[in-house]
């Protein structure tokens, strides 16, 4: 009985200790983001390496997700006459929700575990440790930079998803199926606010891409240095990012669009 | 890969997703909707606002005129004030009335200006006298339900 | 100047409590020598280049760098003397990302304000001491085990440092390599004076190239150390098996057991 005990107090001992360890990685990357600012060309390599190469995912999805809103919203809304709102439905859906939250997930797999397996095996690879050695730290040189990389990229992701999303909407809804395309814009331009759907959108964007990014290089940099440890690590990476992208996404829609 | 076309997509990147912001923010939003133009403030005063927000619509004719900019309680007379931004291509007269709409039957509540026969127009600052309150729902099954009660008791001629 | 560059005084280190890598170690290496660590797999020596290195802080005891005693909390310290060592890892720690030529120019863009230019004639010097100049377009992908281990050697003498460390620098290499290996380790430490220390369990190539040997047991101690004449001709037990690569003997062949046996459930 008392060891069971004390199995769970160890145990709740080595996590808060590990979440104290990511609390200070956190703080690391903040410290040294500003000197890989200054090497602007990594940021830039970075940005190419997490943003561009996911557009293709993310484009896709986008308009995928826009056609079938605009379909399934559809058939929900004709039946209260109030098909010509379908264009609104369809954007606050995605500026508000679905833009920030799915490409947020897709990033989690698609940027975030390659950015745990790089440094997964950067670290096995012993290229950390040879960094070091030449008194370059690793933190500015290899982390940061792929920090600002992420918390680059992820907002404009977002806005490209919801933007094409929309644009895909506005085919199916118009071209397809035959609402009318004046109605289409004008309801959706009175109604969705700026600052308030749009502009929250993209600060939920960014809160995502911190996560994500953060928990990425994370899990890389502390994994065991074994082709188990790499897999371990990118699972974790794409189940912790998920669920907290999930809880931060309930608190920041409670916070934001709590009144109507 | 060369340094130089990295970088050239990465701009092409951020150029995009620049784009996309302000597809978002001009066809998808209400931004280009923002009077930014000059506007010049009227009052109103109501005794019932009901569900009319800052930054609704205030339409003459079905046009879109102006915003509500501030709306507040007067402390002493309880009633709702309206502070409306006009703009200023736009003049009234004095005695024009200002109804709290509806737009379509579950629609967000406008405010509608129609104009009276004053040869003063509304000067900036000016409070519109001439006002109908918003439609209270409850108020008007609760009037019909009255009426419908009082044609009821005079059928059986019950007097009270 | 002492004719000490490095001085490892009765050093005690284990990454945590349960398990003790090097117990009461003591080691001079002395400036432009060549200075080789023997021994076997898990006797602590890549460890030891890492305490040198100033990754870890001793438990006990004390690293002495060209006089100064290491304290690994002291970030100015470290930066400045880890600028003065070039360390070549066991598969060379290449940077994957980069090609070779950007890889052995890398520490010359990090740590110097050279010209472009300047750092392209240096970095092709260097891969031409390693006899590799004609790789430097390749990717990092492309390049054979032992390419890379040269050109991780060119990469860690690109700002010519006065310590070399060599983490067993002879593994895994075919002869021909592992001949090319040791005589550009040893004229690298004669032209430049730099002082190299070499951590292996190569005890006939290092012993062709070193001035001085440790050799060390599992469990971190030091038991023989010596001249390679000395070592060869040493009585010790310990040394006659590593040297001659006897299977049986201080080292047991058998990792500890119930006899067979009992295993098998025979009674003896």
């Amino acid at each position: 009985m008392t060891d069971a005990l004390s199995n769970l107090g160890a145990a709740t001992l080595r996590w808060l200790r590990s979440l104290g360890h990511a609390a200070f990685f956190f703080l690391d990357l903040l410290r040294f983001s500003p000197a890989a600012l200054r090497r602007f060309s990594l940021v830039v390599a970075q940005v190419h390496a997490i943003g561009n190469l996911s557009l293709v995912i993310i484009l896709a999805s986008g308009l995928a997700v826009g056609f079938v809103l605009a379909l399934q919203m559809y058939y929900a809304l004709v039946t209260y006459g109030a098909a010509e709102s379908l264009g609104l439905i369809v954007n606050l859906a995605l500026v508000r929700e679905l833009g920030p939250v799915v490409t947020g997930l897709l990033f989690a797999g698609r940027a975030g575990t390659s950015l745990t397996a790089e440094i997964g095996l950067m670290k096995a690879g012993e290229q950390i440790a040879a960094m070091e050695m030449m008194a370059i730290d690793p933190r500015s040189r290899v982390l940061a930079p792929r920090f600002l990389g992420g918390i680059v990229s992820m907002p404009i992701l977002a806005v490209l998803f919801s933007a094409i999303g929309i644009l895909g909407a506005y085919v199916v809804a118009v071209l397809m199926i035959g609402v009318d395309a004046g109605n289409f814009w004008s309801i959706m331009e009175a109604r969705v606010d700026v600052w308030r759907d749009v502009g929250n959108g993209i600060f939920k964007s960014v809160v995502f891409g911190v996560i994500c990014t953060f928990v990425a290089l994370y899990q890389g940099y502390e994994t065991e240095a074994t082709p188990e440890g790499v897999a371990y690590a990118t699972t974790r990476t794409v189940v912790i990012s998920s669920l907290g992208i999930l809880a931060m996404d309930f608190v920041l829609t409670a916070l934001m669009f709590s009144t109507p | 890969m060369g340094k130089k076309r990295i970088e050239i997509l990465v701009g092409l990147f951020v150029v995009l997703g620049a784009v996309g912001l302000v597809f978002l923010a001009l066809k998808a939003a209400n931004l280009a909707n923002f009077t930014v133009g000059d506007t010049y403030k009227v009052q109103a005063r109501f005794d019932n606002i009901g569900g009319l927000k800052v930054r609704a619509p205030v339409r003459s004719a079905g046009v879109t005129v102006g915003r509500v900019s501030k709306v507040a309680l007067d402390a002493k007379t309880y009633q709702g004030v309206v502070t409306l931004d006009i703009e200023h291509g736009f003049v009234f007269p004095k005695d024009s009335s200002a109804k709290i709409l509806t737009a379509g039957l579950l629609g967000d509540q406008y405010i509608g200006i129609e104009p009276g026969a004053d040869e003063k127009n509304l000067e900036p600052g000016a409070t519109i006298t001439q006002t109908q309150s918003a439609i209270v729902l409850e108020n008007l099954i609760g009037q019909f339900l009255f009426n419908k009660a009082a044609e009821n008791g005079s059928d059986t001629g019950v007097k009270k | 100047m002492s004719d000490t560059l490095i001085e490892i005084d009765h050093v005690t280190f284990g990454y945590d409590a349960s398990r003790t890598i090097l117990n009461d170690v003591s080691m001079t290496f002395l400036r432009g020598k060549v200075t080789a660590i023997l021994g076997g797999s898990g006797c602590g020596k890549t460890t030891l280049l890492r305490l040198i290195g100033g990754v870890y802080p001793a438990n006990q005891g004390r690293v002495v760098f060209d006089g100064e005693l290491l304290d690994t909390h002291d970030k100015d310290q470290l930066f400045r003397l880890r600028r003065r060592l070039g360390m070549l890892f066991q598969f060379g720690a290449l940077f994957t990302d980069l090609t070779v030529f950007e890889n052995v120019a890398f520490p010359l863009r990090e740590h110097t304000d050279l010209p472009e230019s300047m750092i392209r004639d240096i970095v092709l010097m260097k891969l031409n001491a390693v006899g590799l100049r004609g790789a430097a377009p390749l990717r990092i992908a492309e390049v054979s085990g032992g390419m890379a281990r040269r050109i991780a050697l060119a990469r860690a003498m690109a700002l010519d440092p006065e310590l070399m460390m060599y983490d067993e620098p002879f593994a895994g290499l075919d002869p021909i390599s592992m001949g090319v290996t040791a005589n550009l380790i040893r004229k690298l430490g004669d032209t430049t004076g730099a002082t190299s220390l070499i951590v292996s369990h190569d005890v006939q190539e290092c012993f062709s190239i070193c001035d001085y040997a440790y050799l060390m047991m599992p469990g971190g101690r030091v038991v023989a150390q010596g001249t390679p004449e000395q070592l060869n001709a040493s009585e010790l037990p310990e040394v006659r098996q590593f040297i001659r690569g006897e299977p049986d003997g201080p080292v047991r062949f058998h990792y500890p057991a119930k006899p067979l046996a009992e295993d098998l459930g025979v009674t003896a």
